[in-house]
């Protein structure tokens, strides 16, 4: 994890890549809370932002690009390029996280 | 009767307390942006000549409409045009994410993010809820 480069850039500073491994992706579908939910209907009363929601999502993303540094570590690379997110309800309550990019060895 | 009541206790709580925060936010924006403008964000994917190294960041923030700008809405969208209090909501969402993504910046000591994307998605949607809530998620790659 220390070790592996994430970037949304084609290219970072100092590094050359010396091979392209393909493309590399991880997602998670998380539910919202029962109990954030109840704080969450109140808020949606007077307005503003959902902290549970907020923390939730973080830890949602962060969950799958660890999905996404393991698939590429698992390829030999040693860092992901041109990393995307994407977001997606797939049913009523319940949302899709996808991050992808592209794995490389860069030197 | 009852319900007609709590109907009008809603809207007013949600007047009144929505419209405070919603000006405490903005004027908070402010001072904010002040702070980290010089941080500069730009779109362009190509990588700068100049600098060092690089460090990803994000910030995030979901928001939700209240109660009284949910009615007027739904009362706008019967005649159409411009939806104001949905605007403003995202216009303050948008604001927030990339702050928060400065301020990640600003912690790495960096003075410039490229690639800045911003994503809009509804999120945790009930199927009785016209709107459940909103997430704003800034992405880039800061630079130093």
């Amino acid at each position: 994890m220390a070790n592996i480069i994430i970037s949304n850039l084609e290219a970072i500073p100092g590094v050359t890549i010396v091979k392209h491994l393909g493309m590399v992706q991880g997602n998670t579908v998380r539910a919202k809370h029962m109990g954030r939910d109840i704080m969450a209907g109140l808020k949606n009363i007077v307005g503003g932002e959902l902290r549970g929601y907020t923390e939730l999502l973080t830890d949602s993303r962060e969950e799958c690009t660890q999905r996404m540094i393991e698939h590429a570590q698992a390829l030999g690379a040693n860092a992901v390029l041109n990393v995307r997110f994407s977001t997606s309800s797939v049913s009523a309550g319940a949302s899709e996280l996808f991050v992808y990019g592209t794995a490389v060895v860069v030197q | 009767m009852v319900g007609f009541i709590i109907f009008l206790a809603l809207l007013s709580v949600g007047f009144v307390f929505g419209r405070t925060a919603e000006a405490n936010h903005f004027k908070s924006l402010i001072e904010r942006e002040e702070k980290l403008s010089h941080i500069t964000i730009t779109t362009t994917k190509k990588l700068p000549d100049g600098y060092r190294s690089s460090e990803f960041v994000a910030g995030n923030v979901v928001i939700s409409i209240d109660y009284f700008k949910r009615i007027a809405a739904a009362l706008r969208g019967l005649v159409g045009g411009r939806i104001a209090s949905y605007t403003s909501l995202l216009e303050r969402a948008r604001r927030e994410a990339v702050l928060r993504m400065k301020e990640e910046a600003d912690k790495e000591g960096a003075s410039m993010i490229a690639n800045v994307r911003l994503e809009t998605s509804s999120v945790f949607q009930d199927a009785k809820q016209l709107v459940g809530s909103l997430e704003v998620y800034a992405y880039g790659t800061a630079l130093k």
